[in-house]
């Protein structure tokens, strides 16, 4: 197989109500901050492939709203409905596929514009599970009891995770959500759905991301620093919960295992060196963590007590704040991708973290984390 | 801001998908509304390869990939394997329902796989996983799965 | 190095108005399991699933994971791709990749769509910009109408041109067993059909539909293994290229032209009437079958009526489009261009029984959708350089 890298990220700031910004406007921020971060312009791209949700966005063919936006007009192009590491996934294998050699990636969402218990309600089952009512929220609070229930894991420990996560965003200019916060103002927080409080959830967010793959024949021309995609792998669960393990995650434990594999890796414990994760709720940073073998099953809040996932941790996770910070639905996981690009080349400013060779990217389909994407991406080749 | 745009207020427009839907259940899923309505009954469909009986009901076994062709009864009692309790009238939340509302994942007995539904006739905080429930039927049944009203507490 | 790509089994569903005896999934699964049957594969044997359809027209959001009990996708690598109409061939193109890039030996393909489930012309609505196409535009015929209306007053075309296309469709229709409208019909019935946007009548447009078809493509590394004469995809392209109706060349389809131009020009192919075999189109009207073949290149603007009329596309014809009756006999949205993209391979290799059209060397399969969008495969049944 040959290599890729991602040669140019760019960002808008994350906000609760972009009431100035349309899809579009988003769209054409990302993208020529994407160009300028890879010394390119438009012309360099060859395709392009745009992620959106056509119920999130509200509009059937939703790609329609960010096409022009995104430079593809008269260019190969296709949208991924899903999270943005989906569709980065899927610019991936277009560069690696001997069609094309650059390959533009983007993701948006604007929370601000919908009902998102409405819009997750409508994930499930039409006939057997939709009208009971549920929603994200409290789907992933019978997660969160099922994996307390199982680890021993306090709401506490939860609190932990956004405690450090909104702490990080005080240095990350794109967050929503920079917050010095303690442990005692997240349990004080408004209950939603137990065990999970309001600062144990992500907020409504607007907000764009871009990132360019490219072929590794082409990864050196332009002006940026290549970061090389050294593993990826995705795997889906099944559907209805109880066909699951609610407490475990059987497909990130695959993924990850898979993804590792293609990387080489043998120790990720030893070998990754920074992790940016779907942290949609607190407890799901530890949880993640632990499926991807990074702390053992039950174990990742003592490590996390003890430091060791701080910005200036031995493991640092979510330096950026994470999703807690700021969860820009669609585009959430190619943020993920963007930051620890931005990490690798030294390049993410006030959250730098030290000495980063090796970083996981991850993202995040459907409910509970049903499906996960994970990405590791190198300094070097 | 570009200075062009400087002192416009930005309109919203407000809006509304209004699309209806009627989803077929298909033959495998009527068959489970209709024992269930007309004889408050729960069935399940049983894979012929590996043998596990899936609720909700499935039409071929995801794993083994062939049709499930079995069918049995399951218990109108289970087990609480996790649950979730709204505080907040999230807008997915029926009318009819107030909060608190909680939603337990629950094993029936003889079956293999849990389904989604009501918890009620109990406090949250008595909520507990591993508790033992029963379902409590629907005066009028419609053939949906609100024919179960809730399911609560084995005494 | 990226692999070369080959289809090695399709399947389809019996394709109907209305599927109450099954739901999504278990639509899905038939077609899946069809797939399988004919590439004798088992689940285990695939590595990836990509799967599309059009969510408001089933109201399901990601249904990617919601499907996975019927599509085999538990424990896999799933993606869904979807970009409207084209959404069934950008998904075939979506394979090509994947499989192409080296990650994946097998990848299975679905496109579905239940279209009875909702009100299809309320959900495509939906489809144009809220704040300025939305308000004054309803549905797909409007802009099908435009198209027609334009052309027709570019060059010269009548009603009457445009019916000889659906009577085309229907007639080759009967020889698939699996669309959904199986009865031929006369010019003089399309033209007495009631008229709903000016030209087009009821007999010119497509069905709604209940359907799903599914497709599995393997690298170069074990195609011929599994399949003696496998379809060998050749390119593909796409364009969607406009936003806003008004920004279309209306009468002509642009972004066929493009990549129509692009494709051919990779492949190698100069005379595409004469080096092409067969075409399945994505044409959801009958005017598209005038229009869209001169922008595809086959012949030069304003000859498509001709060239039709003379029985040139028919089975039989110098260049036979649409044997499996195309979208006018059957339309399950999601599903459609993957359908073409199968029918397409099902020429290829030889098993289009009642359809086949002989020694079918070069074969073309499309995608329309969007906003005046196309997606294409060029399939051939030797390996590429």
């Amino acid at each position: 197989m040959d290599r890729a890298a991602i040669i140019g990220v760019g960002m808008t700031k994350i906000e609760k109500s972009k009431v100035r910004e349309t899809f579009a406007d988003m769209a054409w921020e990302a993208v020529n901050k994407a160009l300028a971060d890879a010394g390119m312009s438009i012309d360099d791209i060859d395709n392009v492939v745009t992620t959106s949700s056509d119920f999130w966005d509200g509009r059937t063919i939703s790609c329609m709203a960010v096409g022009d936006a995104s430079g593809a007009a008269d260019k190969n192009t296709s949208c991924v409905e899903g999270d943005g590491t989906y569709g980065a996934f899927y610019g991936y294998t277009r560069a690696l596929s001997g069609s094309y050699k650059t390959t533009l990636v983007t993701g948006h969402s604007k929370g601000s514009q919908c009902i998102s218990s409405l819009i997750t309600n409508a994930s499930f089952d039409p006939i057997c599970e939709r009208g009971l009512g549920m929603d994200m929220i409290t789907a992933c609070a019978m997660q969160a009891n099922a994996y307390m229930n199982r680890t021993g894991l306090r709401p506490e420990d939860m609190a932990m995770v956004s405690v450090k996560n909104h702490g990080n965003a005080l240095k990350n200019p794109m967050a929503q959500l920079p917050m010095n916060i303690t442990v005692s103002d997240v349990i004080k927080s408004e209950m939603i759905a137990d065990p999970l409080h309001k600062l144990d959830c992500s907020p409504v967010s607007d907000g764009c991301c871009a990132v360019i793959i490219a072929h590794e024949s082409v990864a050196t021309k332009f002006k940026q620093k290549p970061v090389w995609i050294r593993g990826l792998s995705l795997c889906t669960d099944s559907f209805f919960f109880g066909d699951r393990d609610l407490a475990r995650s059987n497909a990130l434990v695959e993924a990850a295992k898979n993804a590792y594999k293609m990387a080489g890796i043998k120790d990720p414990k030893k070998e990754i060196d920074i992790v940016e994760l779907y942290d949609a709720f607190t407890y799901q940073e530890l949880l993640w963590l632990e499926e991807m073998g990074l702390a053992d099953y039950g174990k990742a809040a003592k490590l996390l007590e003890a430091g060791e996932f701080n910005i200036n941790g031995p493991l640092p996770v979510n330096p950026s704040g994470g999703l807690l910070s700021g969860h820009p639905v669609i585009a959430a996981g190619l943020y993920r991708i963007a930051e620890v690009v931005m990490q690798l080349r030294g390049d993410a400013g006030e959250h730098q973290v030290k000495k980063a060779k090796t970083g996981i990217a991850h993202g995040v389909n459907g409910l509970c984390g049903q499906s996960h994407c994970v990405w590791i991406l190198d300094k070097e080749r | 801001m570009a200075d062009q745009f400087q002192g416009i207020e930005p309109m919203v427009y407000q809006s509304k998908i209004n699309v209806p839907y009627s989803w077929w259940a298909g033959d495998t899923a009527t068959r489970f509304f209709v024992a269930l309505r007309d004889e408050k009954k729960i069935i399940a469909t049983k894979c012929g390869a590996c043998g596990k009986v899936f609720m909700p009901p499935r039409k071929t076994c995801p794993l083994c990939f062939t049709a499930n062709t079995e069918w049995v009864d399951v218990s109108d009692e289970g087990t609480v394997l996790t649950f979730s309790v709204a505080r907040r009238q999230l807008a997915a939340i029926p009318q009819d329902r107030k909060v608190p509302v909680i939603w337990g994942l629950i094993k029936l007995d003889g079956a293999d796989t849990a389904i989604l539904h009501y918890l009620d006739e109990v406090k949250p905080e008595d909520v507990i996983i591993g508790m033992r429930v029963k379902a409590v039927f629907s005066e009028t049944r419609k053939g949906t799965i609100r024919d179960i009203s809730h399911f609560k507490p084995v005494k | 190095m990226a692999k070369r790509v080959a289809i090695v089994g399709t399947g389809q569903t019996f394709h109907k108005s209305h599927r109450p005896d099954v739901n999504g999934q278990e639509l899905i699964n038939e077609a899946v399991q069809r797939a399988l049957a004919d590439a004798n594969l088992t689940m285990k044997d695939i590595n990836a699933i990509l799967i599309g359809n059009m969510d408001h027209f089933e109201g399901i959001n990601y249904v990617d994971c919601w499907s996975v009990d019927g599509s085999g996708g538990v424990m896999k690598p799933v993606i869904k791709i979807t970009t409207g109409g084209t959404t069934g061939a950008s998904l075939a193109v979506g394979g090509y990749h994947m499989v192409g890039s080296g990650m994946f030996e097998k990848v299975l393909i679905i496109g579905w769509e239940k279209n009875s489930e909702s009100d299809t012309t309320g959900a495509i609505t939906t489809a144009f910009d809220p704040i300025w196409d939305r308000q004054v535009f309803a549905g797909a015929i409007s802009g099908l109408a435009a198209e027609a209306q334009a052309y027709m007053a570019r060059y010269g075309a009548s009603d009457r041109d445009a019916a000889r296309v659906s009577v085309r469709d229907r007639k080759h229709a009967m020889n698939n067993p699996h669309a959904q409208l199986r009865k031929e019909i006369s010019l003089e019935d399309v033209l007495a059909s009631p008229m709903l946007a000016d030209p087009i009548h009821l007999l010119d447009v497509c069905p709604r539909t209940d359907g799903a078809c599914a497709v599995i493509m393997a690298s170069e590394d074990t195609a011929e293994k599994i399949c003696p004469n496998p379809d060998w995809i050749w390119g593909t392209g796409a364009r969607h290229s406009y936003a806003y109706l008004g920004d279309c060349d209306w009468g002509r389809l642009t972004s066929m032209e493009r990549v129509a131009k692009e494709i051919f020009k990779k492949a190698g192919i100069k005379e595409p009437r004469k080096e092409l075999d067969v075409i399945e189109m994505y044409q959801p009207y009958s005017f598209a079958g005038l229009i869209w073949i001169e922008d595809m290149g086959i012949v030069g603007h304003g000859e498509g009526p001709q060239y039709v009329a003379d029985g040139n596309t028919d089975m039989g014809g110098e260049l036979p489009i649409n044997p499996s009756g195309g979208v006018i006999a059957c339309n399950p949205i999601g599903a459609t261009g993957l359908i073409r993209c199968a029918e397409a391979a099902m020429q290829v290799m030889g098993k289009a029984d009642a359809r086949q059209v002989p020694d079918v060397n070069y074969a073309v399969s499309t995608g329309f959708g969007g906003c005046m969008w196309t997606d294409m495969l060029l399939h051939g049944k030797k390996k590429p350089n």
